[in-house]
């Protein structure tokens, strides 16, 4: 078997075949950090959503609930196949990527706002009552008060999701993304070795997480020894 | 004019359990009334909606001749413009050092001037004993010196009107002194204020006013020589003997 892979590696790792293995990771981390991205920016909305008082904004309230706790629960391909039946039924024409970012964003703004509700609550009630005491907005308290305080319950699990989805994204490849899974099962069915398509595959995997974990980890410290309990 | 007048008020946490019911209270300008009576008798979720952090369901409230409408953001804001808490547990900002938790509010809410309020932050740190520990975060400060800061951010708002919600409860004994030494000083200087406490050697210095609270009503008002030494009601008279005694 190692005779066969050395014997394949030149012509594996061609200047084209390279490009087309790098642009599936391009797409794969576009997917992850947009996905996630915007994922963290609806997930903010919903808890702030989430927090309003008063009848008034109970519809709003019951809806955030509804969707967060649905969308936790529904398996990211079975999501996928019903973003794309339900664009396609629309006569909605989008591309298979915009299919894959738009459940990633669904399921990610789900889970994230539950990270992030969890990351506010871990704060204690007086903080919120001494604020508003002294007539700080809703706004204000977030901004000078609760999140610096939360940043540091919040990070540890929203990293580890980020990396989850790196790897979660290759369920795309099912739906024919040409992301990073996807593509190595293409080069494996032009006859490379299984080990060294997917070995690359998972090589690069790798360097797409382990830069984010380090990163993650990075900004727990400098955020944990500005001094916030 | 009262400068604080409260009228058959009523407050719940949840509906149908009153923890205040038929408050009526009238506080004059510069007076320093307590109040005290057994836990759970409702004295802090007065003070919490005397601030406006409780809406009550029933009851009217006003403030220096102004009616408080406090289903109304403009109402409220006003409310707690003149009024300042210092809670029971500090509620210091735990994200900021002492000088940011005195001058967070003046700056970023009121939209004073940094240099003025930084000045007047530093008077006040000074005058509760702390001038040395701007810098200083609320996790390293012990219990009566958090206390302090959370005196001097409350006296930064220049409330008209302070509460004082059991601000030596959670202190050690040893630390009890260096905080009402600090309010000792404050009563002295004719503001008005609402105390709640049970350290009643102290409520009977410094009060001009005693009610006495029990189940979520006021039970007795009266001069503290009134209220210790010749309490009418018979709720004031078991509580009294007991604290006294105890």
């Amino acid at each position: 078997m190692i005779e066969r892979i050395v014997d394949e590696i030149p012509r594996f790792f061609t200047w084209y075949n390279t490009i087309f293995f790098l642009q599936a990771m391009g797409v794969t981390l576009a997917l992850t950090l947009i996905g996630c991205g915007l994922g963290s920016i609806f997930g903010f909305a919903l808890v702030y959503g989430r927090q309003t008082r008063g009848r008034l904004f109970t519809p709003v309230r019951v809806l955030i609930v509804g969707y967060v706790e649905i969308f936790r629960r529904i398996p990211f391909l079975v999501l996928l196949f019903i973003v794309l039946f339900t664009t396609e039924g629309f006569g909605v024409r989008v591309s298979f990527f915009g299919i894959a970012l738009i459940a990633i964003c669904v399921i990610s703004t789900a889970y994230i706002s539950e990270i992030i509700r969890a990351g506010f609550e871990a704060i204690h009630r007086n903080q919120w009552d001494a604020a508003e005491a002294m007539n700080f907005g809703r706004v204000a308290t977030l901004r000078y008060v609760i999140m610096p305080q939360a940043w540091k319950v919040i990070l540890p699990p929203a990293f580890a999701y980020f990396v989850m989805f790196i790897k979660d994204t290759a369920l795309a490849s099912q739906m024919g993304v040409l992301e990073l899974t996807r593509v190595a099962k293409i080069f494996n069915d032009r006859g490379y070795s299984a080990f060294l398509t997917f070995g690359t595959c998972l090589l690069l995997y790798f360097i797409l997480s382990y830069p984010l974990t380090r990163f993650g980890q990075r900004l727990e410290r400098r955020l944990a020894s500005s001094r916030n309990r | 004019m009262p400068h604080l007048e409260i009228a058959d008020l009523s407050a719940s946490y949840e509906k149908g359990v009153d923890v205040l019911s038929g408050i009526d209270l009238q506080v004059e300008r510069g007076e320093i009334l307590s109040l005290i009576g057994p836990s759970g008798s409702g004295k802090s979720t007065l003070l919490r909606v005397i601030v406006g952090l409780l809406p009550p369901d029933s009851g009217r409230m006003v403030v220096d001749g102004t009616p408080v409408n406090f289903h109304d953001k403009r109402s409220l804001r006003d409310l707690r413009g003149r009024c300042a808490i210092v809670f029971q547990q500090y509620n210091l900002f735990q994200n900021m050092n002492v000088m940011r938790n005195v001058t967070i509010a003046p700056t970023k809410i009121k939209k004073r001037a940094a240099a003025s309020v930084r000045a007047e932050a530093e008077a006040l740190l000074e005058k509760v004993g702390l001038g040395d520990k701007h810098d200083a975060y609320p996790d390293e400060l012990s219990g009566g010196q958090q206390q302090r800061v959370a005196i001097a951010r409350a006296l930064a708002l220049k409330p008209e009107i302070l509460l004082l919600d059991e601000v030596t409860s959670a202190l050690d004994p040893e630390l009890v002194n260096e905080v009402l030494d600090a309010v000792r000083v404050l009563a002295g200087e004719g503001m008005t204020m609402v105390v709640v406490s049970h350290e009643m050697g102290f409520v009977r210095e410094v009060s001009t006013r005693v009610a006495m609270m029990d189940e979520g009503r006021i039970v007795e008002t009266g001069t503290p020589e009134e209220i210790f030494d010749r309490p009418s009601a018979g709720r004031t008279r078991d509580f009294v003997a007991k604290i006294l005694r105890g």
